[in-house]
């Protein structure tokens, strides 16, 4: 798999957990979720509030990890 | 000591510090004042990023805002967020790649167009005026309350300190002012949340606290306010009100409004290589998430406190903040049943929503409201929503240097962002509407100087925009983001992504973007406000989310007009090629 090819597969991965936890859980779901209580949260007010920002600063690392690794093979794969 | 002296030590110190920086750091090169010679420390534009994001509105406003409307509010937490995903994944990596100094460059290069480059400076000079016009409004708030110095003189110091550190440094002073105003902005917002948060539910992190139990009962803090808000006529604090559609429309059109905004596309500029870009976006979210996720506690400590301290209780017993926020014109009581008492419940207390004081004091020393009361309900409170950060140390009785503290936060909000905005408009103005357009010919000083002087006569246009506050801004604020998310956002991202997309495209997109975006703001903003409900919305979108519309719009048109016209020059393709390896 060339190098835009990995990225683009990581960059959809990564931004479907994003739409999932704030368009799903924080909106779309959210009154669903709500019937669920974590301490004196109910769910879904908890991904709108919180939740969602947490994950999104968690998915930013993950592509930074990924595509320095990404990067890494590439080059390699180029001196070779 | 009292507070107001404090608040002068404490604005005083900071004030200095920001000065001082900027002699340390003055702009030798265009490249040094566009870019800060790509020498920036990721972790150090992170920082800088987050208080160029984080602005009156979030500082001052946005805490506020949540507090009355609950959980609909939650757009704000993950629309101002959630853009910056886009950004890291989308944009920032590949615009560095690129090189250049500003966002209309990109486009003007990519789509080998200068009437593309004007379009796109167009677009951002007018979201940069449009929010700044917010900051200089916060600076005029803080100094006015707290410092009891004129609204127009508050204006004047804030323009004098903005002007010193950006026209002298350009981005490079800008940015390690910035790092330094993130310090003392975010400081200013931990503190008094921190406290409010072990006063009320014994739990020293507020983003725990809010979803604790009340400190010596086993009724959590969100349980309570639900029961506060119903009894007194409004909805569960918890619930949504709004509808899904709409919602889910609103936080899309800020998420890619944020990606689209060109102050913060530039920050990605100044580090000095690609894998920095990725890396910068992060610690940025992480610096924003720190006050982004404290801001929905405070909103829900900040209402159960407000509620608690006035509901019921004598005018003249009232609280010394109620009073002063009375004289400055943000709160405003109409004894309606004339029991004397403060009674607070749903619905505008006021026709005409907004108070128009007397110089009479009424019977129990309130200052008079000549509007008749609005009869339809027995809320007897008007209270702009601006004021519950700024007045939460106060509502919770915290010390006076905590008091002090927030007042020099709100201002190094304010400044940090305004000093953000200038940088881009000087740098439209001279890179590319000067060099690359109008005068090719000058060079390197005098393009430097063009953006000094352009620097200077925004800074002034700004002012003036704090000093005669338009009464337009709030509204405005939704075109800002709408025409990020429907001009600015799809031509970056088909440039990157996209190779076929040809100048008659990107150019068809922008406008058509822009043309129907603006013209739905326009007509249910300024035309026919009295229509602006969901009755009358097509799909029940908002003209807060319509940017979102507006944004495929924008696609839709770049890509069917794009297969009209011959494909992009070959270098082009390369240049996309380049941009997309690390």
């Amino acid at each position: 798999m060339n190098y835009w090819r990995a990225n683009l597969l990581i960059l959809s991965i990564l931004l479907s957990i994003w739409f999932l936890v704030s368009f799903g859980f924080g909106i779309i779901w959210s009154e669903k979720l709500d019937a669920i209580m974590i301490g004196g949260f109910k769910l879904g007010f908890w991904f709108a509030q919180q939740g969602s920002i947490y994950v999104f600063v968690i998915l930013i690392f993950v592509y930074v990890f990924l595509m320095n690794r990404l990067d890494k093979k590439y080059k390699s794969k180029k001196e070779d | 000591m009292d507070a107001q002296l404090l608040t002068f030590i404490f604005v005083g110190i900071s004030f200095s510090l920001y000065i001082g920086i900027a002699i340390w750091s003055r702009a030798r090169s265009t490249s040094d004042f566009y870019i800060a010679d790509k020498g920036v420390n990721p972790i150090a534009n992170g920082m800088a990023t987050a208080a160029d994001w984080m602005s009156a509105a979030s500082f001052i406003s946005m805490a506020g805002i949540i507090s009355f409307l609950g959980k609909d509010g939650s757009v704000y937490l993950m629309g101002w967020t959630g853009g910056y995903v886009l950004l890291a994944l989308l944009l920032a990596p590949y615009l560095r790649k690129f090189g250049q100094y500003t966002v209309p460059d990109f486009i003007g290069t990519r789509y080998y167009s200068d009437a593309a480059r004007l379009v796109a400076v167009l677009c951002l000079i007018f979201i940069s005026f449009t929010y700044i016009a917010g900051q200089m409004r916060g600076v005029g708030i803080v100094f006015s309350r707290f410092l009891e110095v004129d609204i127009e003189l508050g204006v004047i110091i804030g323009m004098g300190i903005v002007f010193f550190y950006a026209v002298l440094g350009g981005m490079k002073g800008i940015t390690y002012t910035q790092v330094a105003q993130y310090c003392v902005l975010i400081f200013a917002y931990l503190v008094p949340a921190i406290f409010i948060s072990i006063l009320i539910t014994n739990n020293p992190i507020p983003q725990f606290g809010f979803g604790d139990q009340i400190s010596g009962t086993s009724t959590y803090l969100l349980e309570k306010l639900d029961r506060l808000n119903v009894d007194l006529g409004f909805d569960e604090y918890t619930s949504n009100t709004k509808s899904n559609i709409d919602v889910f429309f609103i936080t899309a059109a800020l998420m890619f409004g944020t990606a689209g905004l060109p102050h913060v596309i530039v920050r990605f500029f100044t580090v000095p290589k690609v894998s920095d870009a990725r890396k910068s976006a992060g610690y940025a979210l992480i610096f924003i998430a720190l006050l982004y996720t404290t801001a929905p506690a405070v909103s829900a400590f900040a209402r159960v406190n407000f509620i608690e301290s006035v509901q019921e209780v004598e005018y003249e017993n009232a609280p010394g903040w109620f009073k002063n926020w009375e004289q400055i014109g943000l709160i405003a009581w109409k004894d309606k049943n004339e029991d004397g008492k403060i009674n607070y419940s749903s619905g505008e207390a006021l026709d005409g929503v907004k108070p128009n004081y007397s110089d009479e004091l009424g019977r129990f020393g309130e200052r008079k409201v000549t509007n008749k009361p609005n009869l339809f309900n027995s809320n007897e409170v008007y209270i702009d929503r601006d004021i519950m950060v700024l007045a939460n140390p106060e509502i919770a009785q915290l010390p006076n240097w905590v008091i002090a503290l927030v007042a020099a936060g709100a201002l190094a909000a304010a400044l940090s962002t305004a000093a953000g905005l200038l940088l881009v408009i000087s740098a439209s103005i001279s890179h590319d509407l000067m060099k690359k357009t109008l005068m090719p010919n000058i060079n390197e000083r005098q393009e430097l100087l063009f953006a000094r002087i352009a620097a200077a006569i925004a800074i002034i246009v700004a002012g003036l925009f704090g000093i005669y506050p338009p009464g337009f801004v709030a509204q405005v604020v939704a075109f800002a983001f709408g025409l990020a998310a429907s001009t600015i956002f799809p031509v970056l991202f088909l440039g990157i992504f996209y190779k076929r997309l040809n100048k008659e495209g990107a150019i068809a997109g922008m406008l058509s973007g822009l043309i129907v975006t603006a013209s739905y703001i326009i007509f249910f903003k300024f035309i026919n406000p009295e229509l602006n409900t969901s009755d009358y919305w097509i799909f029940g979108i908002s003209p807060e989310g319509f940017g979102f519309f507006g944004m495929f719009i924008n696609f839709g048109a770049a890509l069917l007009v794009s297969l009209f016209f011959k494909a992009p020059p070959k270098n082009v393709y390369e240049l996309v090629d380049e941009i997309r390896q690390p």
